[in-house]
């Protein structure tokens, strides 16, 4: 029972990591109708950050990773999302990949392939006892840092004019750009916010994920994957259902590996292939609801043959 | 007359990778140059299998590894030799563990097994569009990825397979390319290519004139996948070694990016973007161990470790963001007559 628990906080904690990130790669898409792989490379920046200032005071190496990781997020934007505006969704995504691709490239050269261990607060990683169960502290952080951010984001997106905006021009980008929404002004705030989001996950992705503790240069690769595989099973049209689909993702792989054993020759008894069960669940739910597992209604937005 | 000029379309490709076979082949190259000129040449056979379903449908799809994995497993281990299978693949099923083919089946059965895996997998998928495909597409690669990684009745495990015989010589791997280019060309000439490159531009007035979209990507799907089977086989026997590693992400990255790096939109752009790539990932390799005079004189010393890396995916990222459609901007091949070009401007795919 204690165990059950214990799984289910530590699901819901990975799939809150996982949310975050999706409303991260949501918000840029609403926008600009581009999926951005690169992503986790400025959540890798941001470790790197952290990693390199491990003796600073903590404020100033987390000051020192969101500097990081905004600087690399504008610089984005201008450099490379800026010119590919208009460019086929193929296109765009492909560019992301080569930007990822560089992003590695330099920090192999730069760092080396060997991990480098990130400490940001070390009494975070300690147990809280609630009851019987076990958690970290930094659990229970994770899961209020993400309710946190998204009700910070609700406000933003529903009580300013900026993320007004925002919400219109991810319906209709033509439609708000003729009724006076400046394109470049909303685009540039969606890469902001999503900037500190993953400037957030790198704080927090070294001490809520053990084996994300040493940075390298494919640091995060694996998250960005999965989230971007659940926004696009959550129907990632709408930033709600982007979210929950990052959420079900992290929740469910949280949950299969609490559960799973770690051994068995056969395909589908052991953990080994938890990546095939969950790929092949993906595949089924796109096939049933391509526009997504959480969209709204059918619609025709998503071709269907 | 027309007629032969649109064969240029096929014959500026075919020659460019003949020349690219002669010239690997020479004396004055050096010899420890040749593996790169094969190298360059099976990618050109995978990024054109690749075009021949993303080109002509306009679907993007990050699952073509994978059958470019099965191709290069099932030619792998069945080419090992069987005395040596007992310790290399011990786990193996007695049919695979127990039998070896020559170099050419092998290849046959990379290309059967590329296409009807390919053709399994289409007949629900490819009622998919956009990014649902191109997730769909790599839920296949990862499953693929997972099971060749630790399944070892079927192969090497998390283990390295080796002891392949390295066949893929330069002729082979020139015939290879050129092989896969000519069925690419076939098919988009054809009343099939010809059908699916309409609902590639419009699919509603595609459907409306009687196309059945679904079972024209099927078809390339099956071929793309028959054809990246069979590079998967001609890599594998390049390398002679094969980890699931291999033919996983990093692959995957690298076929698509040189596919758009040449224009998605033609076949000439597969070859182009294939053989840049490659070519200057072989100049900074070299660059870098100092042996190409005139850098080394304008930087004073060998370019530094890890240029190659950086160069590679500069120059990627330049030429995506600099120029969307591709070097090639999506146009065929042609001898150079102004008049035709205002007439036949290849749009690129969306």
């Amino acid at each position: 029972m204690t165990d059950d628990v214990q799984t289910l906080v530590d699901a819901i904690a990975l799939g809150s990591i996982y949310a975050l990130m999706a409303v991260g790669i949501g918000l840029v898409f609403g926008v600009l109708r581009l999926v951005n792989f690169a992503y986790g490379q400025l959540i890798m920046a941001g470790a790197y950050a952290l990693a390199l200032t491990n003796d600073s005071p903590v404020l100033l190496s987390i000051a020192l990773c969101f500097g990081v990781v905004l600087a690399l997020s504008v610089a984005l934007e201008f450099a490379a999302f800026r010119p590919l505006r208009g460019a086929s969704p193929t296109t765009m995504l492909v560019a992301t990949f080569a930007i990822s691709y560089l992003l590695q490239s330099i920090a192999l050269v730069r760092f080396g392939a060997i991990g480098k261990i990130v400490v940001v607060i070390p009494k975070l990683s300690e147990p809280v006892t609630i009851g019987s169960v076990h958690i970290r502290w930094i659990t229970l952080v994770t899961i209020l840092v993400a309710i946190g951010v998204f009700a910070a984001l609700t406000l933003l997106l529903t009580r300013t004019t900026i993320g007004l905006q925002m919400r219109a021009a991810s319906i209709d980008a033509e439609t708000a750009r003729l009724l006076g929404v400046r394109a470049n002004a909303v685009i540039t705030a969606a890469v902001l916010v999503s900037g500190v989001i993953a400037a957030i996950a790198a704080v927090i992705l070294p001490m809520a994920v053990p084996e994300r503790v040493l940075v390298s240069p494919d640091y995060a690769l694996r998250e960005t994957i999965i989230v971007l595989v659940g926004v696009v099973v959550g129907g990632i049209d709408r930033l709600l259902s982007a979210t929950l689909g990052g959420f079900t993702m992290g929740f469910a792989v949280g949950m299969f590996s609490g559960y799973l054993p770690s051994t068995g020759a056969w395909p589908f008894t052991s953990s080994v292939y938890l990546d095939s069960a969950v790929f092949m669940l993906v595949i089924l739910v796109l096939l049933l609801r391509p526009e997504g597992l959480f969209a709204r209604g059918r619609r025709t937005a998503v071709e269907r043959l | 007359m027309r007629r032969y000029l649109d064969l240029a379309e096929l014959l500026g490709p075919v020659l460019v990778l003949v020349l690219v076979g002669v010239v690997g082949s020479m004396g004055f190259v050096d010899p420890a140059l040749e593996i790169e000129f094969r190298g360059a040449l099976v990618s050109v056979a995978m990024v054109v299998a690749l075009y021949v379903f993303v080109g002509n449908s306009g679907v993007i799809s990050f699952g073509h590894v994978s059958f470019v994995a099965v191709g290069a497993f099932v030619a792998g281990v069945m080419t090992v030799p069987v005395a040596l299978k007992p310790t290399i693949t011990p786990g193996l099923f007695s049919l695979l563990g127990e039998h070896s083919v020559g170099n050419i089946m092998s290849l046959a059965l990379a290309t059967v097994l590329g296409g009807v895996f390919a053709l399994v997998v289409g007949i629900p998928l490819m009622r998919l569009s956009g990014l649902a495909a191109g997730i769909a597409t790599f839920a296949v690669l990862g499953v693929t990825y997972n099971i060749l990684n630790n399944w070892e009745k079927i192969g090497p495990g998390p283990l390295t397979l080796t002891t392949i015989p390295e066949t893929t010589d330069l002729l082979q791997a020139t015939v290879g390319a050129i092989a896969v280019v000519i069925a690419a060309f076939a098919y988009q000439r054809s009343r099939y290519g010809r059908k699916l490159r309409a609902s590639r531009e419009d699919s509603a007035a595609a459907r409306s004139t009687g196309i059945d979209i679904h079972r024209e990507r099927l078809w390339a799907f099956a071929l793309s996948g028959a054809l990246s089977g069979f590079a998967g086989g001609l890599l594998v026997h390049l390398a002679g070694t094969l980890q699931a590693r291999d033919v996983y992400l990093d692959l995957t990255f690298l076929t698509l990016a040189m596919l758009v790096v040449g224009g998605v939109g033609s076949l000439w752009g597969a070859v182009v973007g294939a053989l840049a790539v490659s070519a200057l990932d072989t100049f900074l390799l070299k660059a870098e161990s100092g042996e190409i005079g005139f850098v080394a004189d304008l930087v004073g010393k060998p370019l530094w470790g890890g240029s190659r890396l950086v160069g590679v995916a500069i120059f990627m990222a330049v030429v995506l963001v600099l120029l969307p459609d591709g070097l090639t901007r999506g146009r065929e091949f042609r001898l150079s007559t102004p008049w035709r070009r205002v007439s036949q401007t290849g749009e690129t795919a969306s």
